[in-house]
């Protein structure tokens, strides 16, 4: 290692031009564009409209991605858990070989999968009626939030699954063994053992799927009708239509500041964890 | 519910569905019939799980063989393969669409590996000042809310006529696989056995030759696996192209989404199923490309 870094910085440099054009210049760009008025000065008044405009919009968004975080890491829990603890071998290989598909499936085909699945007459009701579970008349479309919710869990479980499945395979066997053998039962065993080992992981996979959502544009696009919407179908909406970059932008900063507030809570746990550590 | 059998103290377990675990050594008819019912349930709960990640699948499939579909029949009233003809005839918007995909997926992989390479090498082998933060400044684009720095770029973009070409796509693409080409590579280097270079040089190869013929071909893997996840990345990339690409080119995800937001499902299905097949095949081979002891240094 006792080499310059000399030629590593110039190695790299050619990515931190790409980095600081294609990202930190425009990042700087909403964010003047965000809090500059029309004559030049500092002000709030962007972030004024689009909160009379859009109030109901930043907390449906809020809502939608809170709650398919949620889910996500509850399903994820659930599934990596029976892959790491069920004792009956050929319901962890089913299980394994199915969790992954969605995996790497685009969000925009994942958007039409339940634009059609989830329809009102789409194949999830028609499976219903059929088994007998549902009068044809009972069914509802779910393409409204119920939907973007269902999208977004569908498309991110089996990503923190991965992550999770990964993560409590690579814990020490004892400890699980130690806890079945003193009598703990399985979800016991989970949640009091496995889950705080595993917490880093699951908070990581967690974070990165909430920030996802919050920047998908295809799925509310696509799954859900126009109001009220997410911030991203707003966004597109105000450039699109009236080229008010101002208020697009003011809404894109609302939008990092959702992002930023999930970052603090994984950065203030890792600082947690390093004291205690 | 719980599952309390006598026989033994792991049988007052419950199983993570809810239902009693199968302990194989309960003797008792009771146990029999647990096992029965614990086994039935656990088959109940994989179909459920299947449908639910299979049907919307299927749904995509049923529409793209479907000649005519409306209410109220369950399946599709014929079936038939007039518009896979209509995506796939040579002339056809689909056909051109994929060409424009698959050219900018490609270009998109050339930029990004011939960036993340070098920055990659650097990052694994040499000393650099603020490595974390500079990790951590590839993972931005990625985990910063993207539609609100796309709608920047397009601005810039337009000021310098970057705006509806390929180019300019290409070059939003390759900041947003930035993270994945970066970080794999540099641990795909980091993965490679010092020794082995420093057995290289001691038997007189320079550094230049020891890179390209030890630790690139050993690095290999890991790139290319770097390079698949930048290929599907671009390939499926809908928000940047959006807002860059528009009106010129057309991507296979921007066919898509016109097609079905015109309400013609059939073409939208089929061109989500070509968009599929990638996915899925990636799914399965990824394994292959990124080994335990580069995946364990990812992000490191």
């Amino acid at each position: 290692m006792a080499r310059p870094s000399f030629l590593g910085l110039l190695l790299i440099t050619p990515a931190l031009i790409m980095i600081g054009a294609l990202f930190l210049y425009p990042l700087g760009f909403s964010l003047a564009a965000a809090f500059t008025e029309p004559g030049g000065g500092l002000s709030l008044m962007h972030f004024q409209k689009a909160y009379e405009l859009y109030s109901t919009d930043i907390l449906f968004t809020l809502f939608i991605v809170v709650v398919s975080t949620l889910l996500t890491g509850l399903f994820s829990i659930i599934i990596a858990g029976i892959l790491t603890l069920s004792e009956t071998p050929w319901l962890i290989v089913a299980l394994r070989n199915l969790y992954r598909w969605p995996l790497f499936i685009p969000f925009i085909v994942a958007a039409q999968c339940m634009r059609t699945f989830l329809a009102k007459n789409g194949l999830m009701n028609n499976s219903f009626v059929a088994l007998g579970l549902m009068e044809p008349i009972q069914t509802t479309s779910f393409l409204d939030w119920r939907g973007i919710i269902i999208t977004f869990v569908w498309k991110q479980v089996p990503f923190v699954t991965l992550m999770l499945a990964g993560a409590m395979a690579s814990i020490d066997r004892a400890t699980i063994e130690a806890g079945r053998n003193l009598g703990a039962s399985r979800v016991r065993v989970l949640i009091e053992l496995v889950l705080p080992q595993v917490a880093q992981t699951l908070l990581v996979g967690l974070v990165l799927s909430f920030v996802t959502m919050l920047s998908v544009l295809s799925v509310p696009m696509m799954v859900a009708g126009s109001q009220p919407t997410m911030l991203t179908v707003d966004m597109a909406f105000r450039i699109n239509s009236y080229g008010d970059y101002a208020t697009a932008n003011a809404l894109g900063v609302i939008s990092y500041f959702m992002a930023g507030t999930v970052a603090w809570i994984y950065l203030r746990h890792n600082v947690k964890r390093e004291v205690q550590a | 519910m719980s599952g309390k059998s006598p026989s033994s103290p792991m049988s007052a377990a419950l199983d993570l569905s809810g239902q009693p675990p199968s302990v194989p050594h309960v003797s008792m008819k009771s146990g029999r019939v647990w096992t029965f019912g614990s086994t039935a349930l656990k088959i109940a709960g994989l179909a459920v799980f299947a449908f639910l990640l299979f049907g919307p699948l299927a749904n995509l499939v049923l529409w793209s063989f479907a000649e005519r579909w409306y209410t109220p029949f369950k399946l599709p009233v014929s079936y038939g393969l007039r518009y896979w003809e209509v995506v796939f005839r040579p002339t056809g918007d689909a056909m051109s669409s994929l060409a424009t995909s698959v050219t900018i997926a490609c270009l998109t992989v050339l930029v990004a590996l011939a960036v993340s390479i070098p920055s990659g090498y650097a990052l694994a082998r040499l000393r650099l000042p603020w490595r974390t933060a500079l990790m951590i400044l590839f993972l931005l684009p990625q985990a910063f809310p993207s539609v609100a720095i796309y709608i920047n770029v397009a601005r810039v973009f337009y000021s310098i006529g970057l705006t509806g070409t390929i180019t300019g796509v290409v070059l939003v693409h390759a900041a947003h696989g930035l993270v994945y080409s970066v970080w794999i590579a540099a641990a795909a280097f980091a993965a490679v056995d010092r020794d082995l270079e420093l057995a290289a040089r001691n038997i007189g190869a320079s550094p230049l030759r020891t890179f390209f013929t030890v630790t690139l071909p050993l690095a290999a893997p890991g790139i290319m696996a770097s390079a698949i996840f930048v290929f599907l990345e671009s390939l499926d990339e809908f928000t940047g192209t959006f807002f860059v690409g528009v009106p010129q080119v057309t991507t296979l995800p921007l066919l898509l989404y016109n097609a079905s937001m015109g309400g013609n499902y059939q073409i939208a299905s089929i061109t989500a199923l070509i968009l599929l097949v990638p996915s899925v095949v990636f799914m399965i081979v990824i394994e292959r490309f990124l080994k335990a002891d580069v995946l364990s240094k990812v992000g490191q």
